[in-house]
């Protein structure tokens, strides 16, 4: 099988199993009490997050293997990667607020980890704008090596400042986002939607990966 | 060791020579600064919000546009007549190279900053006299790591297309962390609350500043050797 | 003075350079004749450090300290003086102080460029200001010297006066490479001769007193056959 449908498959397999996850999430994952329905967007929304954050820590890793091996495989990876986490970050940045409205009666917030997947949601579009501006091969993947190892390291930074900033301040929100207490069935509905989402950011990447190693 | 601060040193008086003897940049910057400010000070209702409560966010505002349009110039005046090609082919390293930048990008910003300081004390009568010396640090703090990533990304974008927008595109995710805590930090300085409480973002600036300026230092070669 | 061993180079899917080996002593001149993208500039840039190689290797005696370039760009600042560039450039190469003063003093006599010395390179005309980088390439006295199409542009009293000053410097010792697409412009200068051709030296061998026409008539038969 090549590369290219080898992908397909796992996508395929993932969006079956992601079509389960709503089943399960709707149907058999208990309602939550103070937030009804709504909160079921819960499992699409942190599961990106995830998944964008997946995709900018293997960008880092890929560029940083670019840099000491120079095979250009890597940087397509890198490539093929951050495509996937500009979709994954952006679906994050949509669920957010559909999620937050009816909740907190209020479209954003500027919490460590909503803050944290726009900022990466910005690091992928800067990292995408500068690979369209480089004509030369050798050059944009040096450049988007260069950048995405920044971005890497930036991360830690941003959710520390952003975490610091936030807790040494009043909260105006009487519920908070996501319960540490989970009880059990929601937890697993959660647990088998971030394996659902990391599959489909192996099967996204695949096939991004594939196109992008196809001969010219 | 020696030689790296020597070539950086002729680097930067370089650089420092070729601005002050153009001008544009640094008058742009400064009347950027000014205009700023100005819009700040009419933008705003007195009766509504103290200026105490807005200030730290209107300095760091300021700073923060000032420092993306001195970073702009940092490589121009390389690719006029491919000066950039002569200091690639001396026996420069790469490193002495960026050092230099470096320092001429934060001499530049150290100037903006200072007279946007001056400006802001003088039109929103501020009082800063009391705590003007950790004031000084948190804006030296806050300047070096993000303009550490600034003249990194400079050195490449300067070569592509859309440069100056390409640039601010880049840093604005590096600008968060050092904009938090400096706008925290000042906020608490203005606010006459003890240092004690500053000392841990203070901290975390440090090793922001550290971090990048570490690994700019590292990257810098990639981004000028094929 | 100069090795180069098995040089290859891609850009891309580009082959620049495919495999050139050759040596290259004191006083003498290698000047490669070859079309647009046969891989010329290439192949000057890796020897002089630009650009590392992706097989082989590029050796010159005395490393960046002894190359001077020579090219289409005058890699100087516009906005310092002649003089003032020339002190910059010499300083990079760790020339002293008073060396300088005599030699730029030297260059500046030889060029012509008396008059010029406490202007700034962006007054130049485009003559005036390829003999600055003449002098600027020569101010840390190179023992090895890389010409990149250094014709190109000139009219014809320049260029023969830039061919009497290359012939005075390779009298002096110094090894050039030359590259240039022009047949009749490289000719006297020529120890050795090279055609070039997609990254490959289709001939390659001492001038032995061929005159411009044999060149070129040499040149259209290598290169039109295979």
């Amino acid at each position: 099988m090549t590369q290219g449908s080898v992908g397909r498959w796992i996508t395929a397999v993932a969006l079956v199993l992601l079509a389960g996850i709503y089943v399960r999430a709707l149907a058999f994952t208990p309602t939550e009490l103070m937030q009804g329905p709504a909160q079921k967007i819960f499992y699409l929304h942190v599961p990106s997050a995830w998944s964008a954050m997946l995709s900018m820590g293997l960008v880092g890793v890929a560029s940083i293997l670019f840099l000491f091996l120079k095979d250009e495989r890597y940087d397509r990876f890198a490539a093929a990667s951050a495509e996937v986490g500009t979709v994954f970050s952006l679906v994050m940045l949509t669920t957010g607020p559909l999620w937050a409205k009816p909740i907190w009666g209020t479209w954003w917030t500027w919490d460590a980890r909503l803050t944290l997947t726009l900022m990466l949601f910005f690091l992928f579009i800067g990292y995408q704008l500068l690979r369209s501006a480089v004509s030369e091969p050798g050059l944009r993947a040096r450049y988007a090596a260069v950048v995405g190892i920044c971005g890497l390291v930036l991360l830690p930074f941003i959710h520390l400042s952003v975490y610091l900033f936030r807790t040494l301040h009043p909260r105006p929100i009487v519920l908070k986002p996501s319960a540490p207490s989970l009880p059990p069935v929601m937890l697993v509905t959660l647990l088998l939607s971030f394996g659902v989402f990391t599959l489909l950011y192996v099967g996204f990447v695949t096939q991004r990966y594939a196109i992008g190693s196809e001969p010219r | 060791m020696p030689d790296l601060l020597r070539h950086a040193w002729l680097v930067a008086r370089k650089d420092l020579q070729v601005e002050f003897r153009s001008r544009t940049a640094l008058t742009l910057a400064l009347v950027f600064t000014a205009l700023v400010l100005v819009v700040f000070e009419y933008g705003r209702d007195p009766t509504a919000v103290p200026t105490l409560d807005l200030a730290p966010s209107i300095l760091w505002v300021t700073f923060s546009f000032a420092a993306v349009l001195a970073l702009n110039r940092a490589f121009h005046a390389e690719l006029e007549n491919d000066a950039l090609e002569g200091l690639l082919l001396s026996p420069i390293s790469r490193s002495s190279l960026f050092w230099g930048k470096l320092g001429a990008n934060l001499v530049f910003v150290a100037l903006v900053q200072l007279t946007g300081l001056a400006l802001f004390v003088l039109f929103f009568d501020v009082p800063v006299w009391r705590v003007w010396w950790p004031l000084i640090l948190v804006m030296v703090l806050a300047s070096v790591g993000f303009i550490a990533v600034g003249t990194l990304f400079s050195a490449m974008v300067v070569r592509t297309r859309f440069a100056e927008l390409m640039l601010p595109v880049l840093l604005l995710p590096f600008l968060l962390p050092p904009l938090i805590a400096a706008v925290t930090v000042t906020a608490k300085l203005l606010g006459g609350r003890p240092l004690s409480e500053v000392l841990g973002w203070l901290r975390l600036l440090a090793a922001y500043d550290v971090t990048f300026v570490t690994l700019a230092t590292l990257l810098f070669p990639a981004t000028v050797t094929e | 003075m100069l090795l180069a061993r098995d040089l290859a180079h891609a850009f891309g899917a580009v082959q620049a350079l495919d495999g050139i080996t050759f040596s290259l002593d004191r006083g003498q001149t290698l000047v490669i004749f070859g079309p647009n993208g046969a891989g010329k500039t290439t192949l000057l840039r890796v020897i002089a450090g630009l650009i590392r190689p992706r097989r082989g290797s590029a050796e010159v005696e005395g490393g960046r300290r002894a190359i001077g370039w020579i090219g289409h760009q005058s890699q100087l600042y516009g906005q310092l003086t002649v003089i003032e560039n020339l002190r910059f450039w010499a300083s990079l190469y760790d020339v002293p102080a008073g060396t300088v003063q005599e030699r730029a003093r030297a260059l500046i006599g030889r060029l012509g460029l008396e008059r010029q010395e406490q202007q700034p390179v962006r007054t130049l005309s485009r003559g005036q200001a390829q003999r600055a980088s003449i002098a600027r390439a020569l101010i840390h006295d190179p023992a090895v010297l890389l010409l990149d199409e250094p014709f190109t542009g000139l009219d014809r009293l320049a260029a023969e006066e830039l061919r009497t000053l290359l012939g005075e410097l390779a009298a002096d010792g110094r090894a050039s490479v030359l590259v240039t697409h022009s047949v009749e412009e490289g000719t006297e200068l020529a120890t050795e001769v090279a055609f070039m051709r997609s990254g490959r030296f289709a001939a390659h061998g001492p001038r032995a007193g061929r005159d411009a026409a044999a060149l070129a008539a040499d040149y259209r038969r290598i290169m039109a056959g295979a």
